[in-house]
């Protein structure tokens, strides 16, 4: 785990077939930190717009999940993964986000998108700070059980105030499709995951900057041996603190993203089920590494329908089908920590390995 | 060190950059074009013998304990009309997607069926927070969104949503008539409202406090997600409160009455639609007074004289036709659980979307079903009139009111009757449905 | 007053059903140094293993005893072919394996008897104020911890679970079987996370009808200190109380918000739980 997350990934895009060039890895490498990760989020860009305008509706709207998805994601990897601790409530975070998206749009209609987002961001993290300043001298399970509570604990907030956040029916908003020089080329919901994910790319460039830059050092050092990181002039409650913020950042700027796709924010959209399931993909995804956020988001969105549509192919009676993908989903948990406790990112590097030294 | 920090913030400022960049191309955020109305002349889901129809509902989670049988009452009564022969030579191809009464999933899933299944037409969606986050989408795509399945009153919009046909009688014409039935029966009574916090206990009290006010002497409400009514149940005790008028589901209303049982406390009961499943009440308190050493009373006991307001057939209804015709039907094409009002609710549905498939006619496209919904005449096996015409799309208009006697057996104790949600009067109503072999609804 | 009174009974009683699921939850930690978080599971096979043993024998007690046995055998078995190679990785892979036996169980469950309600019955009369099956919950789960408390503190198994658990290498090579005190610490905790599903559970059971319940365990849990049974009966009540005290004057909307305010109140004063022994910690 000590190799930084971020350094596999860099590997990743130019390990393909042209690795046999040693030159432009090492000219890759020189490049400063920002700029890689820049460049490759306009490569991500560029492969969802191409993958965008060969599939349909149904698949934006999936692909827009995934984008925000995986941000959140990466967000709480930064803070599980970075700074070890464990946060079961990161629902609650994309919760804030997206009841701030859903009032600013419902009430200030007038207001861009792009400055709705920068004031979910300021929200969330005003959030964090509060949550992160409130935990930070909490450690392992007290740190889990408050995050727990955390999760289940705000949508109450919404039947108390229902007036002003719709109680258990929420908010529903409608948000602009493509500007009109864009209509007949897109549909809304291309342009919706279009936005989402060039959003999505922006912050994940900023959590690798970040996870790779003297903070995200840190937060490892803090997770290694906290006593240790205080020892050698480490802030351990600020940086824990700052953790807390940036993954509340993260976390909300991803609700922000899914009320402007869906158009609703619920209490039964971020419920507990949410934050437990956004942990348990993380780590069946791969923690320590950003593409092992990507497989989390792909198995958020994906693997329930994949499973369904496996279940459905058997006749089974009522009660086994709808249950069965439930229970396939704990069993792979299970699976995949027991055999590779790295997730999906673990098997795939390991395959990748295999290849790289069969061809050698 | 510095460097990273500078290269840190550059990278800052680039995103920020990137943001003003998006922030310049977009107008408001919430500033939504109007469109064009959806083209429905088409046959989207329509083949020369079969027809797709789609729904959302909650089948795994903790609402798919109150609603997972809805679908399968549906399922069961497409079943028969298939094995009959379909509907014009077409076989109903019914499609039930899980959404865990999570409105994110029924976006997925609603949009699935629309793309991906090609469904006609959306069948009694469940939910109002799941189905308010799909009825715009259902109505730009031009799909008929018919019976959604909740009694928020959003569904009766024909300007904002023409395709949308409400089901359920909304909850403050169900108040009306329930607050008109106190008033006459139970005059000078002191009353206590307990109610669901949410649109269902608002709009319920809209519609009671129409006819009742001085006699109410306590008001309270419950989560769904909290299942404890202790403290409720005790301050209608120390108000004294005679009646008690619960707009919950059946697991509240069963709670509420044990809750009473165990303080000694007898009001009398009045539940609308929505809780007042006794089939349901009585399995649940059934197996809780079972084999258990509590010197309790039998579950007919708690629910002898519960006075409940309904537009459906009902399954302890022993004259009904149409009930004894659904549980034949459940008897042979359902999954073998117990036939409860619940599942009768999907049975009701499935008929009267038969139906209006029927007039629609064998030339099947979405504009004949819209134009079917607006003309039909409703004759069953709803109980009381049905709305869908002339800008009115708010489904069942009124309720009749029964009493449950131990045994069993419920006794109509007053007609159905109509009204609308505003201060109009309630009126009698002389509307009788067709029975099972009389009504036309499968070829 | 009077509504005081009432308020006051009904968290006592919901309380002790939290007490029993912290106290679980706290011998685990004890035993493992993990959070169960498949406890709910094991709640959950253990009543739905008496909603059908009852009815088959005619006997609430029948069911009970079956439930306890089928609870505790499952916890014991998770923990020896499910968790144990897993769990030593990190905290966060124990989080996640129970996890995923909990999607198990409640999908399980949903398989085999549907994800309909069922009703689910008191081991003894509930009508009245503090009636005999409250009493029951309040007797049996004050009765476990004082158990516990003695096995802990004055058994060699208590010892020795207690060295299996903080000291892993030094007590094997004592000859303590560590494994072995693994599974029986699992087996005790599932043997109360099933006492606690029988209290908890009625009168409706369904696949989800412990999660919030088993919250609340966690925040009584977290609230009392993980370290100490006493700890989570006090902590147990105290949300019991306080939930009762703020849903009956202020609405029940607020029970969740209440539980969260008492977890950050109390963790900012001390930060391992009201009853946690002050560790000497290394900062």
């Amino acid at each position: 785990m000590s190799t930084s997350a971020t350094e596999r990934e860099q590997r990743a895009p130019v390990s393909g077939p042209a690795s046999t060039a040693r030159s432009p890895r090492e000219r890759w490498r020189a490049l400063p930190s920002p700029l890689r990760h820049l460049l490759l989020a306009a490569l991500a860009l560029v492969v969802v717009t191409g993958l965008l305008l060969v599939t349909g509706d149904l698949t934006a709207l999936r692909f827009a999940a995934v984008g925000y998805t995986m941000l959140s994601i990466a967000g709480l990897q930064l803070l599980v993964g970075g700074s070890g601790q464990v946060s079961l409530g990161h629902g609650a975070f994309m919760m804030i986000g997206a009841y701030t998206m859903a009032l600013l749009v419902g009430n200030l209609p007038m207001l861009p998108l792009s400055a709705n987002l920068v004031l979910v961001v300021v929200v969330a993290t005003v959030a964090g700070v509060l949550v992160g300043a409130a935990t930070a001298r909490l450690h392992g399970p007290y740190l889990a059980g408050a995050t727990l509570i955390l999760a289940v604990g705000l949508p109450g907030l919404t039947h108390r105030y229902h007036e002003f956040l719709g109680g258990s029916n929420g908010l529903t908003v409608r948000t602009a499709g493509a500007p009109p020089f864009l209509q007949g080329l897109l549909s809304a919901s291309e342009w919706k995951a279009l936005v989402v994910w060039t959003t999505v790319v922006i912050g994940l460039a900023v959590l690798a900057t970040v996870s790779t830059g003297r903070l995200g050092r840190r937060m490892r050092a803090i997770r290694d041996d906290e006593t240790a990181a205080a020892m050698s002039g480490i802030p351990v409650g600020a940086t824990k603190v700052v953790a807390f913020v940036i993954a509340s950042a993260a976390g909300g700027l991803a609700g922000g993203l899914q009320v402007y796709v869906l158009g609703t924010a619920t209490p039964s959209i971020f419920t507990l089920a949410l934050s437990l399931t956004l942990l348990a993909a993380l780590v069946l995804g791969g923690i320590g590494s950003m593409w092992g956020a990507l497989w989390a988001a792909l198995a958020v969105v994906y693997l329930e329908i994949w499973l369904s549509d496996a279940v459905r192919a058997f006749s089974l009676s009522r009660d086994v089908e709808n249950n069965l993908p439930i229970v396939l989903f704990g069993v792979l948990l299970i699976l995949v920590l027991r055999f590779q406790p790295l997730g999906f990112h673990g098997i795939l590097q390991r395959l990748g390995a295999r290849l790289r030294s069969g061809r050698h | 060190m510095r460097t990273t920090t500078i290269t840190a913030r550059r990278g800052t400022l680039a995103a920020a950059l990137a943001l003003t960049l998006a922030a310049t191309a977009c107008t408001g955020a919430g500033e939504v074009a109007e469109q064009d109305g959806p083209d429905l002349s088409v046959s989207t889901g329509v083949t020369d013998d079969a027809v797709v129809i789609g729904t959302h509902q909650p089948l795994t989670g903790p609402a798919a304990a109150g609603y997972a049988s809805i679908s399968r009452g549906t399922a069961a009564v497409f079943d028969h009309i298939n094995e009959q022969g379909g509907i014009h030579g077409r076989q109903i191809d019914y499609r039930v997607e899980d959404d865990g009464y999570d409105p994110a999933r029924t976006i997925d899933v609603t949009r699935k069926l629309v793309i991906e299944d090609e469904i006609f037409a959306m069948l009694g969606g469940l939910g109002t927070p799941t189905h308010g986050g799909v009825v715009d989408y259902l109505n730009e795509e031009g799909v008929p969104d018919v019976f959604p399945a909740s009694g928020a009153l959003a569904w009766n919009n024909t300007e904002e949503h023409p395709l949308t046909y409400g089901w359920q009688v909304d909850y403050t014409k169900e108040a009306k008539i329930q607050g008109e039935y106190i008033t006459e029966n139970f005059p000078d009574q002191a009353v206590g409202y307990l109610y669901q916090n949410d649109d269902v206990g608002e709009n319920s009290q809209e519609g009671l406090d129409q006819y009742l006010t001085d006699e109410v002497v306590a008001r309270e409400h419950y989560e769904s997600e909290a299942p404890d009514l202790s403290s409720q149940m005790a301050e209608f005790k120390r108000s004294e409160a005679e009646v008690i008028v619960c707009s919950c589901i059946p697991a509240f209303v069963a709670l509420g009455m044990l809750e009473a049982a165990s303080i000694d406390y007898q009001p009398q009961w009045v539940v609308s639609s929505i809780g007042g499943d006794t089939a349901t009440l009585q399995g649940l308190l059934a197996q809780f007074t079972k084999d258990t050493d509590a010197e309790g009373v039998p579950a007919d006991a708690f629910l002898d004289g519960l006075i409940i307001t309904g537009y459906m057939p009902r399954v302890e209804d022993p004259d009904d036709e149409w009930a004894a015709f659904f549980a034949d039907i459940y008897e042979e094409y359902g999954e073998g659980d117990t036939l409860t009002n619940t599942h009768l609710y999907g049975m009701t549905q499935a008929v009267m979307f038969a139906q209006v498939l029927m007039s629609a006619g064998p030339d099947l496209t979405r504009q004949a079903l819209i134009d079917a919904l607006e003309a039909q005449e409703w004759q069953g096996p709803g109980a009381v009139p049905f709305s869908s015409s002339d800008g009115d799309h708010g489904g069942h208009q009124g309720a009749y009111v029964v009493q449950y006697n131990e045994g069993g057996e419920t006794e109509m104790i007053q007609g159905a009757r109509v009204t609308d949600r505003d201060g109009g009067l309630i009126e009698e109503s002389d509307y009788e449905p067709l029975s099972p072999e009389e009504l036309v609804f499968h070829d | 007053m009077d509504r005081f009174v009432d308020l006051t009974l009904s968290g006592l009683a919901s309380g002790a059903i939290y007490a029993a699921l912290a106290l679980s939850l706290v011998i685990i930690y004890q035993a493992t140094r993990l959070v169960n978080f498949a406890q709910p599971a094991m709640a959950l096979v253990a009543v739905y293993t008496a909603a059908t043993v009852a009815p088959l024998t005619g006997s609430y007690w029948i069911g009970f005893i079956a439930a306890l046995t089928v609870g505790t055998a499952v916890g014991a078995l998770a923990e020896r072919f499910i968790v144990r190679p897993i769990a030593r990785t990190s905290q966060l892979n124990a989080i996640i394996v129970t996890l995923g036996l909990l999607l198990i169980a409640q999908g399980g469950v949903g398989m085999i008897w549907g994800n309909q309600q069922h009703g689910f019955g008191y081991a003894f009369d509930y009508v009245g104020r503090l009636s005999p099956a409250d009493v029951f919950a309040l007797v049996s789960v004050g009765t476990v911890a004082v158990l516990l408390f003695c096995v802990y503190r004055f058994t060699p198994l208590g010892l020795q679970m207690r060295a299996a658990a903080f000291r892993p290498e030094a007590a094997r090579l004592s000859g303590v079987k560590v494994g072995l005190m693994l599974t029986a610490g699992w087996a005790f905790s599932a043997l109360i996370a099933a006492l606690a599903g029988m209290l908890a559970g009625p009168p409706f059971i369904s696949p989800n009808v412990f999660d919030i319940v088993f919250v609340y365990g966690i925040t009584a849990a977290v609230v009392g200190g993980l370290d100490s049974p006493f700890g989570a009966i006090i902590g147990g009540l105290l949300v019991g109380l306080g939930m009762s005290y703020v849903s009956g004057y202020a609405g029940p909307e607020l029970a969740t918000l209440t539980a969260l305010a008492l977890v950050v109140l109390v963790l900012s004063v001390r930060p391992d739980g009201i009853l946690s022994r002050p560790t000497a910690r290394k900062v």
